[in-house]
């Protein structure tokens, strides 16, 4: 393999080969346009965050200030959202840990039936945008219309109000079950993952030397993938730290606030500017601890040898606990997938939701208001397409040529590159939306109020997942192909585009896709940055939900989901890779 | 000094034909030939989202070749989201509705909004338009109490505000936010004057669920999630008994909150011509007619008649809104009530 070599001696054609004589000398654009993309990543990612820092220490009139951190930290109605959010952040990460770890195992280590399916519904949660789920879940867990409190009193013949409804939606809790429904995802593939690191011997030793199969996942498993527990653990914190729909539309109602509809209120007109950016840092601050905390546990790698797959473990045979096994998932993925997309299905054929589901209650009427009268969805709909196709194109491009520069290490500090490229993992939607604003209210460049600035959100946030599916796809391309290539008298760019691009084709096509899917349903970033010629799909069910409109948020959420799906099922058409 | 007077009377009569020509401001062919070459007109409303776009689609019927473009949000969100945006240098809307009286005093301050009379509101009531012709009431709704009446009996309901102190509402409560909604923040400021922040804060221990609008309530009711409504829209509560929803208007014996909601024209509309046509066609009786029919709102309009079955206006003590004396004191309004409810 060949490396380059250090930056003083390199020219940028430089192969390590000699040129073979005679040939014509292409001018290689490597160093150009890299530079070009460099500027650009950096310009994404680090001047939000600059204007973020500066206006933080600005008042009103521009002047120097600590104020806002002064009110931040001794105002209780910014504290107390604060604690909020880091308790059920805590609470949705302990939650995710207890559900998905033994589904991991059961899905990975036993004899459990129907796999397949099962997985297929985690990956369902996965996709399901945490703001629809709370939508559906406000029609299931109300307290008193909600279906399932009225089923509960019906059957225990009791009366709303009078007695205490089985489950109250609208509380800090209720927005802890929302968010850890479709947060253990990511838990599950950490563990899963985890559990296909872990050679297989040790638990075979430990089955042979006679120990029942679970002493065999407390003693031996459960410590060896504790590190990977531990880190979906953090992510699930993130995850849920970050969320602005579900604490918008479960614990709002409540008079309950997070850091996030705190950030959204100081926004409300009159902006108080300074004091969003100084509340935005701070969350800013723990995501990038956490971050670092998950990287640590995880570059230890525990006690396990990594050394690729693990070989035929024999799986545990379940026997009589297969039914509790199974109950475990039908609990979890009900109230994920099931129940909520079976009341989204309900409500959008009925006139009104929280009656029977007799004849006369039947209807298209939502549908029809959707698509043939409601103003805002062709325009919502528009802006949300022309968004998630300009996104994942300029992204994935952006991606492909970062991810082409890091992993070859073709320029020099391709280490701050990768950097650059991973950082916006960190910074939550929210966070980033308030940078934004800063930064292209005024002069010089004045988005807000175009797509663009949407755009530049929907990019920058999806820049992570993008460079990790397209940087995986390169390293599985051995550079010695593209060296062949470039002995030959090939540039850089020529040898990328025709030995290197057909072979990551579908790494690209992927990428595409999840930056597609990440923008269609993106909520936080932009729910500070749209205004009314650039609504979205998301922001529109957002405002129909201010007013109760469930028959239409219904009919949008379905047409959301099914759009997401189609495109989930290409991506797994495109790759072999297996998504949960 | 005879001089002088006559040259002063001379220009005031002068001004007074200026100000009635502008205000002549009738859908003439020219007008009409200019907003279809505009193809466009942008609307902001607080109306809620079904009577809106009933309003959109009856002007499409009439005025095919402009297009209309419904954004309608709370009275609080459609003030906020047109000051950001003009902030930004942002010139998207053209025609504006807001349940908060009071915006249009700010906008007229800021000169964001062009004089216009619509041939309609010549007849209006005085109390009811602008006298330098900025803005009009293009419709009025009281913020009612009510109640499911499967869930309470009619003998037991609330009468008034004071009622609702009672421990046997805890918990039963559902109102709307003056941080949100415009009629809440009238009908709030309404109650404060009557009542004092001593009843709100008694109110907020009641277990009150807070929602934003004010058209939210009355759905609330009707799916039975709340029992008893403290604020929502009159008209919302008639949309709901004509869809045979199981809920009933309380009118309050303190009073009423009676929230008139104006329209005007901005002055930098991006489609000032399309925006004038709309204006003349949102005040005429046959629109009004349509929503005060399906949309259950009260109309300033002489020829516009209350449907059977509603309690016609002069029945109903009021507590009349007051957008100047309310201006000054809206951003403490909002402070001491999310103090007290939250956000």
């Amino acid at each position: 393999m060949l490396r380059k070599r250090e930056p003083s001696d390199s020219r940028p054609h430089d192969t390590g080969f000699p040129l073979p004589r005679g040939r014509r000398k292409y001018f290689d654009w490597t160093t150009p346009v890299s530079l070009a993309f460099v500027l650009m990543l950096s310009g994404l990612v680090l001047l939000p965050m600059a204007w973020l820092l500066i206006a933080s220490f600005r008042d009103d009139a521009s002047r120097i200030t600590l104020d806002n951190y002064r009110q931040f930290f001794t105002d209780a109605s910014f504290l107390k959202p604060l604690l909020t959010t880091l308790w059920t952040s805590a609470a949705v990460g302990f939650i995710c840990v207890a559900l998905a770890a033994p589904m991991a195992w059961l899905v990975s280590r036993t004899d459990l039936p129907g796999k397949r399916p099962l997985r297929i519904l985690i990956l369902a949660s996965f996709v399901t945008p945490p703001f629809l789920g709370a939508f559906a879940w406000v029609l299931l867990g109300g307290p008193n219309a909600g279906l399932i409190n009225q089923w509960y009193y019906a059957l225990f013949g009791l009366k709303a109000f009078e007695a205490a409804p089985l489950l109250n939606i609208f509380s800090a809790g209720g927005m802890v079950f929302v968010m850890a429904l479709y947060t253990f995802p990511y838990v599950f593939t950490f563990a899963a993952n985890g559990l296909d690191l872990i050679p297989g011997e040790l638990e075979e030793a430990s089955a042979i030397l006679g120990m029942p199969a679970w002493r065999t996942a407390a003693d031996i498993t459960l410590p060896l993938i504790a590190p990977s527990l531990l880190a979906g653990f953090l992510i699930a914190f993130l995850q849920s730290m970050t969320l602005f729909g579900p604490p918008a539309i479960l614990a709002l109602p409540a008079g309950i606030d997070t850091m996030t509809t705190k950030i959204w209120s100081l926004f409300q007109f009159p902006p108080r500017l300074g004091l969003a950016a100084a509340v935005s840092l701070p969350l800013l601050a723990i995501s990038v601890l956490l971050l670092k905390a998950q990287t640590a546990i995880l570059g230890r790698r525990g006690y396990a040898v990594i050394g690729g797959k693990a070989t035929g473990t024999r799986a545990v045979k379940l026997g009589s606990w297969k039914a509790p096994a199974l109950l475990l998932f039908a609990a979890v993925l009900g109230c994920s997938i099931v129940l909520p997309y079976g009341v989204l299905l309900r409500t959008a054929f009925v006139r009104n939701w929280s009656a029977p589901m007799g004849l006369y209650n039947l209807t298209l009427e939502n549908w029809r208001f959707v698509f043939f009268e409601f103003s805002q969805t062709r325009l919502a709909l528009g802006n949300t397409f022309i968004l998630g196709l300009t996104a994942a194109t300029a992204g994935t491009l952006l991606v492909a040529v970062i991810a082409y520069l890091a992993v070859r290490r073709a320029v020099w500090g391709h280490r701050y590159l990768s950097f650059l490229a991973t950082a916006p993992v960190a910074i939550p939607g929210i966070v980033l939306a308030v940078g934004l604003f800063l930064s292209y209210t005024h002069p010089p460049l004045v988005l807000y109020g175009t797509l663009a600035i949407i755009f530049l959100a929907y990019v920058t946030k999806e820049i992570p997942v993008g460079y990790q599916q397209i940087g995986a796809s390169l390293r599985s391309v051995h550079p010695e192909l593209e060296d062949a290539g470039r002995i030959f008298g090939a540039t850089r760019l020529r040898a990328l585009f025709d030995i290197t691009a057909p072979l990551i084709r579908n790494g690209v096509i992927a990428t595409w896709i999840l930056i597609f899917v990440g923008s269609i349903r993106e909520l936080s970033a932009t729910i500070l940055l749209f205004t009314a010629r650039t609504k979205t799909v998301s922001v529109t069910m957002f405002d129909l939900r201010e007013s109760n409109d469930w028959g239409p948020i219904a009919v949008l959420s379905i047409t959301m989901l099914a759009i997401t799906f189609v495109l989930i099922a290409l991506i797994t058409r495109f790759t072999d890779r297996r998504m949960i | 000094m005879n001089r002088t007077l006559e040259a002063l009377c001379c220009a005031v009569a002068a001004l007074t034909a200026i100000v009635s020509i502008a205000n002549a401001q009738e859908t003439t062919p020219a007008m009409l030939a200019a907003a279809t070459k505009e193809g466009k007109v942008t609307w902001y409303t607080s109306v809620d989202v079904k009577v809106a776009e009933a309003v959109a689609k009856a002007f499409r019927a009439e005025y095919p070749g402009i297009d209309i473009e419904v954004e309608r949000a709370g009275s609080e969100r459609v003030f906020q989201r047109i000051n950001q945006e003009y902030q930004s240098a942002i010139h998207n809307v053209d025609v504006v509705n807001s349940s908060d009286a009071s915006h249009f005093l700010y906008w007229r301050q800021q000169k964001w909004l062009a004089p216009h009379t619509p041939p309609d509101v010549r007849r209006f009531p005085a109390q009811y338009k602008d006298p330098e012709g900025y803005y009009a009431t293009w419709r009025a709704t009281l913020s009612v109490m009510g109640y499911n009446t499967k869930l309470i009996d009619a003998k037991d309901a609330p009468t008034g505000y004071m009622d609702l102190l009672d421990p046997k509402w805890k918990g039963k409560l559902v109102k709307s936010h003056p941080g949100y909604s415009g009629t809440s923040l009238t009908g709030t400021y309404a109650i404060v004057k009557a009542l004092g922040w001593d009843y709100l804060d008694k109110l907020s221990k009641q277990g009150v669920q807070q929602l934003q609008s004010t058209t939210a309530t009355p759905k609330s009711i009707a799916s039975g999630e709340r029992a008893v409504m403290v604020d929502g829209n009159e008209y919302n509560m008639f949309i709901e008994i004509d869809a045979k929803s199981p809920v009933k208007i309380i009118y309050p014996k303190e009073g009423t909150p009676f929230v008139t909601s104006p329209s005007a024209i901005f002055a930098e509309a991006p489609h000032p011509n399309a925006a004038r046509v709309l204006e003349n066609f949102l005040f005429t009786a046959r629109i009004q007619q349509l929503i005060v029919n399906e949309g259950g709102t009260r109309s300033m309009h002489p020829d516009v008649k209350d449907p059977p079955g509603r309690t016609p206006l002069a029945e109903i003590k009021l507590l009349p809104d007051d957008a100047n004396g309310m201006l000054p004191q809206i951003a403490d309004i909002k402070k001491r009530y999310t103090a007290l409810f939250g956000n």
